[in-house]
């Protein structure tokens, strides 16, 4: 599948470039409004984190193209300190931060697939799927 | 790399530097280089001129294979210099790339002229000049990016130096028109803004209108419902507009509970309800003389 691009994540301005890249390759694609909408959001949420918990990383943006769907894929990639209990982490309101602890969920909600592979000490990574309508 | 092909194209841009430069300037005319509307043709004229210029005496050094070495320094720093101009005057980075890669035209033509004889040597030669135009190429994008980088950088920090408008729309009645993205330096600013306008007016009603903002994450939500919150301690209601349909979505999605808030579609929503809260009514001429 063809690898768009890979955006490296090291502070807020690239956070903004992250919605910025995914916002237009969803147009690109002919995701509708709705679905950019919340794609863009999404590839918010998870770079933040990244960027808050994972102390930077990076993000690569794929075609997903089959006879009968076309998707965008987001892998996120971080070498931080990891997430211990995934499952708790996935649930409202739970923040190690300041935050809402809303990110990690909402954005899955937002999403078609998604999954999570982390290990403590090593680093994260968040791969997420939405298939255009 | 024999040191015949790199004296054979050290000589060559000694001897042939007019033809060179004439049939460059028609390469950047033909790619379309020639920006008239962002830059006199002159300028260009000169800027070719001084590269051939220097190009050539670097050439003497006959090494090809590093632009990064002393010898190259002058070549350098005129590229850095046209790199920045082009970054400020608006062009695109292959715009930028494409006033060297085009001089590869005209240089090949005239090893082809001299070389004809000679094909080995005149392979090597291309392969040499298309090497050293590539570094250098590759070096004047470099540059121009990170030019264009510093250029965004000083438009993002003068963008957060303007004063954030808040606008009174009626006696006690303040609008907020929030427009991009609300990276946290920024939202601090006007967040900070509006709760100094609500002491300075004694406003009783505040409109924070999202319509500009194109992305409602949790982030931005955390920052509108602390300034929600930090009103209401000042005794100001806050009304929430410009929620699009997408971003209604995605707010329920995200699980964001604005219940605590009155959020509306539109601006002109929210000023009704501001009057209405202000026990203020618009009434129609017409309807008044009846
Ligand atoms: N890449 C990561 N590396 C390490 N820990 C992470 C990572 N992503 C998320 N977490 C952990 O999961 C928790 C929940 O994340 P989530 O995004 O849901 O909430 P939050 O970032 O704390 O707040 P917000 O609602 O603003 O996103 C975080 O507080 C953090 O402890
Ligand atoms: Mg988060």
């Amino acid at each position: 599948m063809p690898i768009l691009e890979t955006i490296t994540i090291l502070d807020s301005a690239d956070i903004v470039r992250v919605r910025q890249k995914v916002r237009s390759q969803t147009v690109a694609l002919g995701f509708g409004l709705v679905d950019q909408t919340k794609i863009v959001t999404a590839a918010s949420e998870i770079a933040r984190n990244t960027l808050d918990y994972g102390g930077g990383g990076s993000v690569t943006l794929e075609v997903l193209e089959s006879a009968h769907r076309v998707g965008l894929r987001l892998t996120f990639t971080d070498q931080g300190a990891g997430i211990a209990n995934i499952e708790l982490a996935l649930q409202n309101g739970y923040t190690t931060g300041s935050g809402l602890g809303l990110g990690l969920g909402g954005a899955k909600r937002l999403m078609h697939e998604f999954e999570i592979t982390s290990e403590v000490g090593k680093g994260t990574c968040v791969t997420t799927v939405r298939w255009r309508q | 790399m024999s040191l015949s092909s790199t004296s054979k194209i050290a000589d060559l841009l000694e001897k042939n530097e007019t033809e060179l430069l004439r049939n460059w300037l028609t390469e950047l005319e033909a790619s379309g280089l020639r920006r008239d509307d962002l830059m006199r043709s002159t300028e260009l004229n000169q800027q070719c001129h001084e590269f051939l210029r220097m190009f050539r005496s670097a050439a003497q050094h006959e090494n090809f294979s590093d632009v990064q070495a002393p010898e190259w320094g002058s070549v350098r720093q005129l590229l850095t210099d046209i790199s920045r101009d082009r970054a400020q005057q608006g062009f695109t980075s292959s715009e930028v790339a494409t006033f060297i890669f085009s001089f590869k035209k005209p240089l090949f033509d005239q090893l082809k002229r001299e070389l004809a004889q000679q094909n080995d040597l005149l392979v090597e030669s291309i392969w040499t000049v298309t090497d050293v135009l590539d570094q250098l190429g590759l070096w004047t994008t470099e540059v121009f990016q990170q030019a264009r980088e510093k250029v965004i950088l000083r438009q993002q920090q003068e963008l957060l130096e303007l004063s954030t408008p808040v606008v009174k729309l009626w006696e006690g009645i303040l609008a907020l028109p929030m427009i991009g993205t609300l990276d946290s330096a920024r939202t601090q600013v006007v967040m900070e803004t509006l709760l100094q306008q609500i002491v300075e007016t004694g406003s009783q009603v505040v409109i924070i209108d999202i319509t500009g903002v194109p992305t409602v994450d949790t982030l931005v939500a955390q920052y509108l419902l602390k300034t929600v919150e930090a009103a209401r301690l000042m005794g100001t209601d806050c009304i929430i507009s410009g929620i699009r349909p997408q971003i209604a979505q995605t707010i329920v999605h995200l699980g964001l509970d604005l219940s605590g808030v009155i959020t509306k579609a539109t601006l002109a929503d929210a000023f009704a309800i501001a009057l209405k809260k202000r026990q203020l009514t618009i009434v129609s001429k017409a309807s008044q003389s009846v």
